[in-house]
């Protein structure tokens, strides 16, 4: 993926960008007009430093223009200006603040245009990524969609608050200088630029071959942090084997030749910045020379002469700047293509009526397949009814097909043939929140917020109240447990804090299902990690709790399994049996070999015990 | 996750100069003195012909245009030219040397603190999360290296050239060079201020950036349970505040250094307003040239950049100092685990390693009255005892957090007991150095733990000399020559970071395979609790049978099959034994291990038939 997009994209995506800096254009153009006012103001300082020591200190005439002249000499001139020292002073200090305050708001404008954009950027992947199915989310890595969402992001936020307005500075100083400069002399102008577009060249050219480097340099210091990482957490390893040494040889292997290649960058960038000094220098020189010769020969005056020097000093460096902006433009357009691809992905779409009707809990299936491609069948031809109140155990072995059927229920995919009924609705005609709201549904391996278990478990609706919580702890056997913790209900959990133990996630993440009150429940195998006593008093208090409620237990016990309304029996994607308890056990099949199981261990703890008093 | 949190007290702490920590960083450049030297000449070197180009441009002016003639403009542009060449060198050798300083120092630092952790003890792993390494081995180690090669440098010279340029305009006019002076103080204070607000505010900034990264890192791996909680709207309500708490925050932080930049320039520009008026009224009193005034207008532009960059540089290596204590107390933390002077005398270090002087192990392990803590006050063992002869299977069952693990890893001598003593073949394993025992240990994790290398590579880990027909013979005891063959390159597929490119199950054989062919007396196995396919299931039942004869093993066993077939079942609750004896003893006793026993059977026995 990443790959394809590099190739792609070296292109701007306009359209993106376009998306992205609604609402922040105002800033941008704002924003360059007060680049351009602090340009000028900063090129004024300097001019007015030298009118007061060449005409007002010295004896030598001015070089304003003419109107400004006008209007000293209204004033009464050189001797004025003399007497009234202080005015240039001031006129200094004014243009030095005018510069500062655009200055100011320059950086302020951008600065809102860039925060801005990234905001806008951040809130649209991640409204996005919740909006996108789930299948999305088994197709990408974790990691990649990360690095997408940050630091793609600050690519783009960079470009907008650094480089998009050096390069107009850049031009801005350029155009201005060159008008300034050829109004004045055409040979010596085309004489004081004739090496800045080979400097802008060598640059570009420069850091597009450069990039290569860079990227060997940060891939050997990401094999480094992989070697150190590997060597941390498999610490245990390495000791039991007593490889320390070597592990010492190989981390300073990759330490080293990071070191090298980082080195070798750098002298790469030392010929460049070396090189393009001299460049610059020996440009500066030639206007310097070609000023005194042509001086020499009265084509210009001293003061011209100063001041195309003084300007081609100004451009050099900008200018090579502006070839390495270019050069990195690339990063920029990678980036936005990056971000574009998650944001063109397809949102979840409501296929039917979207519906909101209150549902009862009657379930049915109708001839239901499933594949998450065209080519595998992970269901087909399912179908059973449950009716409100009832619970449904599902027995089945790892990649049976039993946690799709209750994905299908909650319409995280969408059944490729047949079709399921709740209340007699088409749940395809359910709106997707709505019919999630009332289908409960814990995870084997459910997965908790950073958060307190508090928050955690009312995460449905915060304004649920703290007696509430409680009672759904208790009900899931979990109260107890979490009133042993240090901060009670305020402990947070995960990375941040304690880590709980698989059954007891399983527990919290039960409590927190029971807040929502949902007419049909699931538990997908998510008791596993919870003991059998436990286990079996959870569902009791769930039955005495609700009666109408329709559920459904994927579980591989058999007291779980017993107890059940209807079991459910699937093999390889096929419903192969269905039926209570009693009748299971009455005809020959796999339900009634697991459930012999027991006998069979009750024989075998005979011989072996040789004497169990049961 | 108690680093976590330090870390983060860390940033907010306004942190006092410590010399010390100083001290100690430029020890790392002293190692390289003469290219600390080299860098310090090209430095000033550039500098002096950054002052001569205005100087050469003088005497353009002055011998050649005002005389009108250019006699002798040859040797001028070749001077010129030849300090061009001059300055290309000097920024060339500059930046090489720079750059061969910062890595140096940082391979140095990184060498140093690589060893460190290869000798801390397990107690350290524990406390410490594998983040917070990465984090000062790799940044904290580079910011602090480039800081020493390029900052100092800088402030090196910014203080020289404001000494110097102190010096010369007293030199000149004291009364001119007091009263452009009075800017300095508020410049200072005020660079001061301000670059410590920038640096608060850009570190609240680089903590907002983190808590949105763990926001997208939340809200993709928990998509699933955002879906079926309906809880997409309220997540993204929340992100929106986050994210423009972000952009306040980041618009903060820039407003602050948009607002500084205009105020030291305006305060320079006072400086120089105030070099012009006085200046301008002593020309014309007389008091004054023309050549001083315009030096001294020169130096008042250009002396503040140097001032801010100062403050700037002063700033940055307060903060730097967190990290730079991080990184020093990394390197000087003390290992809990040491082998006595005594021992390394004969048996060496982890090391070098004095081979010839160890006796061979026969596998006897003995706990005598040992307790164990691991935070004081909370004993995980208490008066433990056990006697485990050469060749035995033990068995240790219960409850997470019995202290299973505990045991095990002081088998390993990954912790010592805090009273009593483990012995190894009658002696006391203390008395030994740890390489000597953790050579011929073998440890198979729960998780088993591969290194990026290929197949063979990571077979041959606990034997890096073993020839390739040794390794095949290996993997083909534990039954993994099979799928190793199935591979595309076979022993020489490559595995991926930690082995992604394998499966947990094959994971585990190859990691038995490492076992066997390492050969050690003692083997400890913490047995997997998460299911594999029924194929690799049955293969690695075989395989832990092979591995464990005729070897002192150790396992935390969760499959009855392996429970089953152990000398001895150990029942450990509350860090003592409760049961202990073969399966069939327990099973009578109708104690606890029966309960465990008969649960897990009737599920271990419904998957088997469901996955047949």
């Amino acid at each position: 993926m990443e790959a394809s997009t590099t190739q792609k994209n070296h292109r701007l995506n306009f359209a993106l960008l376009k998306r992205l800096t609604r609402g922040s254009i105002g800033y941008l153009a704002l924003g360059g007009l007060c680049l351009i006012l602090a340009i000028a103001a900063a090129y004024i300082v300097p001019i007015v430093t030298s009118f007061t020591i060449d005409y007002v200190l010295g004896d030598k005439p001015s070089n304003l223009p003419a109107f400004i002249m006008d209007i000293i000499d209204s004033w009464g001139g050189r001797d004025f200006l003399r007497s009234h020292l202080y005015i240039c002073a001031l006129a200094l200090i004014f243009f030095t603040i005018l510069n500062g305050v655009a200055t100011y708001f320059r950086r302020s404008c951008i600065a809102n245009a860039s925060e801005t954009v990234a905001m806008t950027t951040r809130n649209a992947l991640y409204e996005h990524l919740q909006a996108v199915p789930y299948d999305y989310h088994k197709h990408v890595s974790t990691g990649d969609l990360v690095q997408r969402c940050t630091s793609d992001v600050s690519t783009v936020r960079r470009f907008i608050s650094m480089q998009l307005l050096e390069m107009l500075r850049t031009i801005v100083m350029v155009v201005i200088a060159a008008g300034i400069m050829f109004s004045i002399n055409v040979k010596m102008s085309l004489i004081s630029m004739a090496l800045l577009p080979v400097l802008f060249g060598v640059s570009f050219v420069y850091f597009k071959g450069v990039k290569k480097q860079f990227t060997l340099s940060d891939e050997a210091e990401g094999v480094l942090s992989a070697t150190l990482q590997e060597n941390l957490t498999g610490v245990r390893v390495v000791r039991a084997f007593g490889q320390q040494k070597d592990e010492i040889e190989k981390f300073d292997r990759c330490s080293r030749d990071f070191r090298d290649k980082t080195f070798h960058l750098s002298k790469m960038l030392a010929v460049y910045w070396g090189g393009s000094d001299a460049m610059g220098y020996l440009q500066i020189a030639i206007s310097l020379m070609a000023g005194i010769i042509m001086a020499v020969k009265g084509e210009i005056t001293l003061g011209n002469m100063l001041i195309f020097t003084t300007y081609t000093g100004m451009l050099t460096w900008p200018v090579r700047q502006l070839g390495r902006i270019l050069a990195d433009l690339g990063k920029a357009s990678v980036s936005l293509g990056r971000i574009d691809e998650i944001l063109s992905a397809p949102a979840e779409e409501e296929p039917g009526a979207a519906l909101k009707s209150e549902i009862h809990g009657k379930v049915e299936f109708k001839h239901v397949c499933f594949g998450y491609d065209r080519f595998d069948d992970v269901l087909s031809d399912i179908s059973f009814t449950a009716n409100p109140g009832e619970t449904i155990a599902i027995l089945g072995s790892t990649g049976s097909g039993k946690t799709s059927l209750v994905q299908l229920l909650q319409r995280l995919y969408t059944c490729t043939a047949g079709e399921i009924d709740i209340d007699g609705v088409n749940i395809n005609d359910i709106e997707h929140g709505h019919l999630r709201k009332n289908i409960g549904i814990v995870l084997q391996e459910p997965f908790l917020y950073s958060r307190t278990i508090m928050e955690n478990i009312r995460m449905i609706d915060p304004r649920m109240s703290e007696e509430q919580v409680h009672e759904a702890a208790r009900i899931a056997c979990v109260h107890d447990v979490i009133e042993g913790f240090e901060n009670g209900y305020d402990t947070v959990v995960g990375e941040r804090g304690v880590t709980l133990s698989g059954g007891q996630k399983q527990r919290v993440a039960i409590a927190r299902m029971l807040m929502q009150n949902a007419p049909i429940l699931i538990f997908d195998d998510s008791m596993s990690a919870v003991d059998t006593e436990t286990d079996a008093s959870i569902r009791a208090a769930l039955k005495h709790r609700r009666e109408s409620t329709t559920t459904f237990i994927i579980s591989h016990r058999i007291t779980t399994l017993c107890e059940a309304d209807k079991i459910l029996v699937l093999e390889h994607g096929k419903l192969v049996e269905q039926g209570t308890h009693e009748e299971l056990i009455a005809k020959p099949g796999l339900y009634r070999r697991i459930a012999r199981i027991q006998n069979a261990l009750e024989e075998e703890l005979k011989q072996e015990g040789g004497g169990s008093n049961e | 996750m108690s680093n976590t949190a330090m870390q983060e007290q860390d940033y907010e702490k306004d942190v006092k100069v410590d010399f010390s920590i100083w001290k100690r960083l430029l020890s790392y450049v002293f190692r390289y003195k003469k290219t600390a030297i080299a860098l310090m000449l090209c430095n000033v070197g550039i500098a002096v012909i950054d002052i001569l180009y205005p100087l050469m441009s003088q005497y353009a002016i002055d011998n050649f245009v005002e005389k009108g003639t250019t006699a002798g403009i040859g040797w001028f542009i070749a001077l010129y030219i030849a300090f061009i060449a001059l300055q290309a060198l000097g920024v060339y050798s500059f930046i090489v040397k720079a750059g061969k300083l910062e890595m140096s120092v940082s391979y140095d630092m990184r060498r140093e603190a690589f060893q460190k952790l290869q000798e801390l003890s397990f107690s350290f792993y524990d406390r410490t999360a594998v983040g917070y390494l990465m984090a000062r081995m790799i940044s904290d180690v580079g910011s602090l290296s480039e800081m020493m090669a390029w900052s100092f440098v800088d402030l090196l010279w910014a203080s020289t050239y404001v000494i110097g340029v102190v010096i010369a305009m007293f030199a000149m006019n004291w009364k001119l060079a007091l009263l452009i002076m009075i800017v300095i103080p508020p410049l200072a204070v005020i660079s001061v201020f301000f670059q410590k607000k920038i640096l608060k505010y850009q570190r609240r900034v680089r903590k907002t950036n983190s808590r949105i990264t763990g926001a997208f890192n939340e809200g993709i791996m928990g998509a699933m349970t955002t879906k079926t909680l309906v809880r997409e709207d309220a997540n993204y309500s929340e992100f929106k505040q986050l994210s423009s708490e972000m952009k306040r925050d980041s618009i903060r932080s820039a407003l602050l250094s948009a607002l500084f930049m205009p105020i030291v320039m305006f305060l320079g520009s006072i400086g120089t307003a105030i070099a012009l008026h006085r200046g301008g009224i002593d020309v014309m009193g007389g008091i004054i040239t023309f050549g001083t005034l315009s030096a001294f207008i020169s130096y008042a532009t250009n002396f503040f950049e140097p001032i801010q960059q100062l403050a700037g540089i002063l700033a940055e290596m307060q903060s730097a100092q967190a990290s730079a204590e991080r990184v020093v107390s990394l390197i000087d933390t003390p290992c809990e685990i040491v082998d006595s002077p005594e021992v390394v005398a004969k048996y060496g270090d982890s090391f070098n390693p004095k081979r010839e002087n160890w006796e061979p192990i026969k596998g006897d392990v003995d706990f005598e009255h040992v307790s164990f803590a691991y935070k004081e006050g909370e004993k995980v063992l208490k008066d433990f005892n056990l006697h485990v002869k050469a060749g035995e299977t033990i068995a240790l069952v219960g409850e997470t957090g019995a202290g299973k693990s505990t045991i095990v890893n002081l088998v390993c001598r990954f912790y010592e007991p805090t009273e009593g003593r483990v012995l190894i073949d009658g002696r006391d394993y203390r008395e030994r150095s740890q390489l000597w025992l953790q050579s011929s240990l073998g440890y198979v994790l729960q998780t088993p733990h591969l290194f990026s290398g290929t197949i063979a590579d990571n077979i041959r880990y606990g034997r890096k000399d073993a020839t390739d027909e040794e390794v095949r013979a290996a993997a083909r005891m534990v039954h993994a020559e099979e799928f190793i063959l199935r591979q595309d390159k076979g022993y020489d597929t490559e595995v991926g970071e930690g082995g992604v490119r394998l499966s947990t199950g094959e994971k585990q054989l190859i990691s038995f395979a490492r076992v066997i062919l390492a050969d050690p007396r003692i083997f400890v196995l913490d047995e997997a609790t998460s299911s594999i396919d029924t194929e690799t299931e049955q293969l690695i039942q075989d395989a832990i049978t092979t591995v464990l004869d005729n070897r002192t093993s150790f396992i935390v066993a969760h499959r009855l099959s392996t429970i089953r077939n152990a000398d001895r079942i150990l029942v450990i609750r509350g860090g003592e034994i409760t049961e202990q004896g073969t399966h069939s003893e327990l099973i009578a006793k109708h104690g606890y291990y029966y309960d465990l026993y008969t649960t897990q059977f009737r599920e271990e026995a419904s998957d088997a038939i469901l996955s047949e």
